[in-house]
């Protein structure tokens, strides 16, 4: 079963929260997907509107683990400052630590990233780094104490899906006993099952779902395509071969020509 | 006293950072602190003095990704 920092997870299909048409509709997202986990960030609230309230009163009406995430940070002091309000105020370890680094792709800056996975990680949070595949980053985020890691999938908000199927594949291959979970990029539930089908523990998303024209289904689409892929990986996909082999028997075939 | 609260200049006449957030209207609201880009824990606010010129954030849960 799915377990992160010594919490078990029923469902693979983690899930933000922004972009929802309305509130009600967030809910029926959850509730159709199952999902297990919600992202959730930290925003400038005002004395007047107190608008921050009622989201935190519909997310805990959820009953889901709550990842606060450290959403347009650029440096290690931002990360690290707001992972200790959102521990505060969300009563959580878990951190979902994204330290951007470029505009046009929200590809996340690994060198702060790494930074501050070490003094976060010394400080007792428990961390779900926003990564690249790349593996040397990978072994230096689990040395700064992280173990889960959360390479994309293509760039945030871009539904593209796996753009780098290879460097997915290394890291599972790398990293056999680390939670890896695909976070961010994906577009399409099938984007979905190809990630658990690589050998991925989970998937995060949210823009697929929010901006679908119907978004409680789409988020159950994701939850079905996750759990057939995870099913997939565990029965022990076939081998590709480069030429067709019969599938039928071809001992005691009739002679008719 | 002029503080930045959350970008906007405001004139507040409190000392302290629990002070303050009554008198901006916060009350019981479930919100984090960091004052010059420092975070001020809860059990905190009520000894945390707060000078001309700073600069508060007051955070509150939101939809994120």
């Amino acid at each position: 079963m799915l377990e992160f920092y010594g919490t078990k997870l029923k469902n693979p299909l983690m899930l933000g929260t922004a972009q929802y048409p309305s509130p009600a509709i967030l809910a029926d997202a959850f509730i159709r997907s199952e999902a297990s986990v919600a992202t959730v960030s930290l925003r400038r609230e005002s004395g007047n509107e107190l608008a921050g309230q009622d989201f935190w009163k519909l997310i805990q009406e959820l009953n889901v683990h709550i990842l606060p995430n450290t959403a347009g940070c650029h440096t290690v002091k931002e990360a690290v400052t707001t992972a200790h309000m959102a521990r505060e105020l969300f009563k959580t370890k878990w951190i979902k630590l994204e330290v951007i680094g470029e505009e046009d792709t929200l590809q996340p800056d690994v060198f702060r990233l790494v930074e501050a996975a070490r003094i976060l990680s010394e400080d007792g949070f428990q961390l779900f780094p926003y990564t690249t595949e790349d593996l040397v980053v990978a072994d230096r985020l689990l040395e700064a104490g992280c173990e889960v890691l959360m390479p994309w999938g293509a760039p945030i908000g871009s539904g593209m899906g796996l753009n780098n199927v290879f460097g997915l594949r290394s890291m599972r291959a790398h990293f056999p006993d680390t939670p890896l979970v695909v976070d961010a990029g994906l577009g399409l539930p099938s984007h979905a099952a190809a990630a658990m089908e690589l050998g991925f523990d989970a998937i995060l998303l949210n823009s697929a779902v929010a901006k679908a024209g119907d978004p409680a289904a789409m988020a159950e689409a994701f939850s079905k395509a996750a759990i057939a892929g995870q099913t997939a990986y565990e029965a022990d996909p076939m081998e590709k071969l480069d030429m067709a082999e019969p599938s039928t028997p071809v001992i005691g075939k009739a002679f008719l020509s | 006293m002029k503080i930045r609260i959350n970008g906007q200049l405001e004139d507040i006449d409190a000392d302290s950072l629990d002070a303050a957030l009554q008198l901006l209207g916060y009350g019981d609201a479930k919100v984090a602190t960091a004052v010059n880009g420092e975070f001020v824990p809860e059990d905190n606010r009520a000894k945390y003095i707060l000078h001309d010129g700073d600069r508060l954030e007051v955070l509150a849960p939101m939809q994120g990704g």
